[in-house]
């Protein structure tokens, strides 16, 4: 493996739908859908962040689900190029197909408290990858976990104790070590740092970036907190109602947005700062159902710049200057405010 | 009445423990601060620093096995014929017939969770309704009329079919304003937001914090708004107060904490935040090791196993004191003191 960029990306996503259906009265007719994820495309590089964003219930969860199997997408394909260089789509694979690659995929959780098991110690969390996956020796295996941990900044003399003896950021830590138990080389962090406190964030941020560098990973980081996004990310995706509005690099979507949802993001974020005010932009009503969206563009009750065109015809995701996605009628006409980073 | 010299709220040296079977838990020891009418108040923190706990003292609702130990909580308030008194919240019974009357009535609180502040079973109009009918002498109808006018200052939209609805009928955004509608709804002179758009999203919570700006400025009533988002506290805030393990380590306004920081706990808490604007992919400043365990708070100055400033002999041994530097801002660092 060479360090120079790949054409090739690590994981592509062509059109995946996940639709969940609503269903109703004795026999359970459906009688709709929660179009959770509704035809979207992406891509990541190997050895980049991908950061995808977007406030809550607009599918960015299910679709990292997706991309791990946790569920069956409706339609697409996921096309994973695997470590001996064959390319598979993730989407058609049967269980037994897919067990020798979730290997190669593994997830951070969200909640240090509610992902390890109580009763279990150090040892048996990050191991049980090790075990199951074929390594039966115990001094092996106890050799391995005391690395991992070791990589993660924890004292492997640690290894026997309980979960309930650590704070949340070192039980974050336990979380990463066991994703990385199996050398995985895509990473799925969903809302890794969210639920730390402020002063263990960074730590865990500063860790996820030495690691990255030092095993080569790629990681998908799924999140609603553009700072941390904007400062761990590559290339950010924002998502909204199930469909994905914008992607570019995390520069230029923070420096010059072309999606107007991404600026009110942007301008919704509280600054740190006393000096400078935000939060002045006007973004009325609120987030539309992925059971029942809007016509048109689903961001057209909310957007200022709406037309009637937005109201009747989804605008197509296209690419809008090299490497910068968005799907708005209106992205090579309207000027929106960025942030500017000084 | 001078307002703008005059506190609407004291509290002078609180302490509140939990006397629990491992230990005493001290979740708030010894603090003090001013609330003054038009202030919007910020208290910020991290996990266990005793922000909520302060928050419960005084409404009266710390549970047992905690109790407020000592310290004075003083409102001054004006009694319906006008004339001024002085009501110390900490020697009210907490059931008692004028802590009932406080609690909703002058001092009102945005909890964190609206959904789980709203009863599932009764609609929204009933718990509105409820509380206007406790605190102020008026029928069910004008009690109605009150409530309506409530939910559209807040901005909810068709209120009349909104105000017969239950609390799992509305959005995210809505319950929380109708949360504030209800808190607003009996006048407090102190309103109080615990962590109100922690559970809320990016856009919401800008509708939210605005929507409280607009109606402190209305109304010149005080907010004491507890959060440990410190981009909220930066721009919600007039005057902030970092606590840290139950212990007040620096008060100012908020420019000063923000630009001027004289705590290394604040200095390091507000390196440690990755910005818009720092630096992408770099090594953020850490803050070494994390939160201790409420059993085992260090001795000395709390924060002295963390502190990039140690000083051997003196953090670890006394308590630093809060002193003031410069105008209006106070620390508790030895690094102040003569």
């Amino acid at each position: 493996m060479s360090t120079q960029p790949t054409p090739a990306p690590l994981l592509e996503v062509r059109n995946l739908k996940k639709y969940f259906p609503i269903r109703k009265g004795f026999l359970r007719k459906t009688v709709g859908y929660v179009r959770a994820v509704d035809d979207i495309n992406f891509f990541i590089n190997e050895g980049e962040t991908l950061g995808l964003v977007g406030e809550s219930g607009c599918g960015k969860t299910t679709a990292s689900r997706c991309i791990l199997r946790a569920h069956t997408p409706t339609s697409g394909q996921m096309l994973f190029r695997t470590d001996k260089g064959d390319v598979v789509d993730l989407a058609q694979l049967s269980r037994p197909q897919l067990k020798p690659l979730r290997a190669q995929m593994q997830m951070i959780f969200q909640d240090p408290y509610g992902s390890l098991n109580p009763r279990m110690t150090l040892f048996d969390i990050v191991g049980e990858p090790l075990y199951v996956t074929g390594m039966r020796n115990r001094k092996e295996r106890e050799d391995r976990v005391a690395e991992l941990l070791g990589l993660v900044g924890l004292r492997p003399e640690f290894m026997q104790r309980f979960p309930h003896a650590f704070s949340g950021g070192q039980r974050q830590r336990i979380g990463i070590a066991r994703a990385l138990a199996l050398n995985p080389r895509l990473v799925v962090a969903d809302e890794p740092v969210s639920a730390l406190d402020v002063s263990v964030q960074a730590q865990t941020l500063n860790l996820l970036l030495n690691l990255q560098k030092r095993l080569h990973l790629t990681y998908l980081f799924v999140s609603h907190n553009l700072s941390v996004v904007k400062h761990i990310c590559d290339r950010v995706t924002v998502m909204y109602v199930g469909k994905i509005v914008e992607t570019a690099t995390a520069q230029e979507l923070f420096a010059r947005p072309r999606h107007p949802y991404t600026a009110a993001l942007l301008a919704a974020l509280p600054v740190a700062d006393p000096r400078i005010k935000t939060g002045n932009v006007e973004l009325a009503g609120e987030v539309a159902s992925p059971a029942r969206p809007p016509s048109g563009c689903y961001f057209h009750p909310r957007c200022s710049f709406c037309v009637d065109q937005c109201r009747t015809e989804a605008p197509a995701y296209r690419e809008i200057t090299p490497g910068h996605y968005a799907a708005c009628h209106r992205a090579d006409e309207i000027n929106l405010a960025g942030i500017s980073s000084g | 009445m001078d307002n703008a010299s005059r506190p609407l709220l004291q509290v002078k040296d609180l302490r509140v423990h939990f006397f629990m079977d491992e230990g005493v838990v001290k979740a708030v020891d010894g603090i003090s601060f001013d609330i003054h009418p038009g202030q919007v108040f910020g208290i910020v923190g991290e996990s266990g620093c005793g922000k909520s706990v302060t928050m419960k003292a005084l409404l009266r609702i710390v549970e047992p096995p905690g109790r407020i130990v000592s310290g004075e909580m003083l409102l001054h308030r004006t009694r319906k014929d006008g004339t001024a008194e002085t009501v110390d919240l900490a020697q009210l019974h907490p059931r008692g017939q004028e802590m009932r009357e406080v609690r909703g009535g002058e001092i009102a609180l945005i909890p964190q969770e609206p959904m789980a502040a709203f009863s599932p079973v009764h609609t929204i109009g009933n718990q509105i309704i409820e509380t206007i009918r406790l605190h102020r002498d008026v029928n069910e109808r004008a009690a109605r009329k009150i409530a309506l006018q409530q939910l559209r200052n807040v901005g909810v939209p068709s209120p009349e079919q909104r105000l017969d609805e239950f609390s799992w009928q509305l959005s995210g955004g809505l319950r929380q304003r109708a949360m504030i509608a209800m808190a607003l709804s009996c006048n407090p002179l102190i309103l109080i937001a615990d962590e109100p758009t922690t559970a809320v999203d990016v856009t919401t919570q800008a509708q939210v914090l605005r929507l409280l700006r607009r109606l402190q400025e209305e109304r010149n009533s005080a907010i004491i708004f507890i959060t440990h988002d410190l981009g909220v506290i930066a721009q919600m805030a007039d005057y902030v107060t970092v606590m840290y393990l139950g212990l007040v380590m620096e008060q100012g306004p908020v420019d000063q904490i923000f630009h001027a920081p004289k705590h290394p706990y604040t200095r390091a808490l507000l390196e440690s935040i990755p910005s818009i604007h720092t630096e992408p992919r770099i090594d953020l400043p850490t803050i070494s090791g994390s939160i201790p365990h409420p059993f085992n708070r260090p001795a000395g100055c709390s924060f002295h196993p963390r502190c990039t400033e140690f000083m051997a002999g003196v953090c670890d041994q006394q308590t630093p004191a809060l002193i003031p530097v410069g105008e209006k801002q106070l620390v508790s660092c030895f690094l102040y003191h003569p």
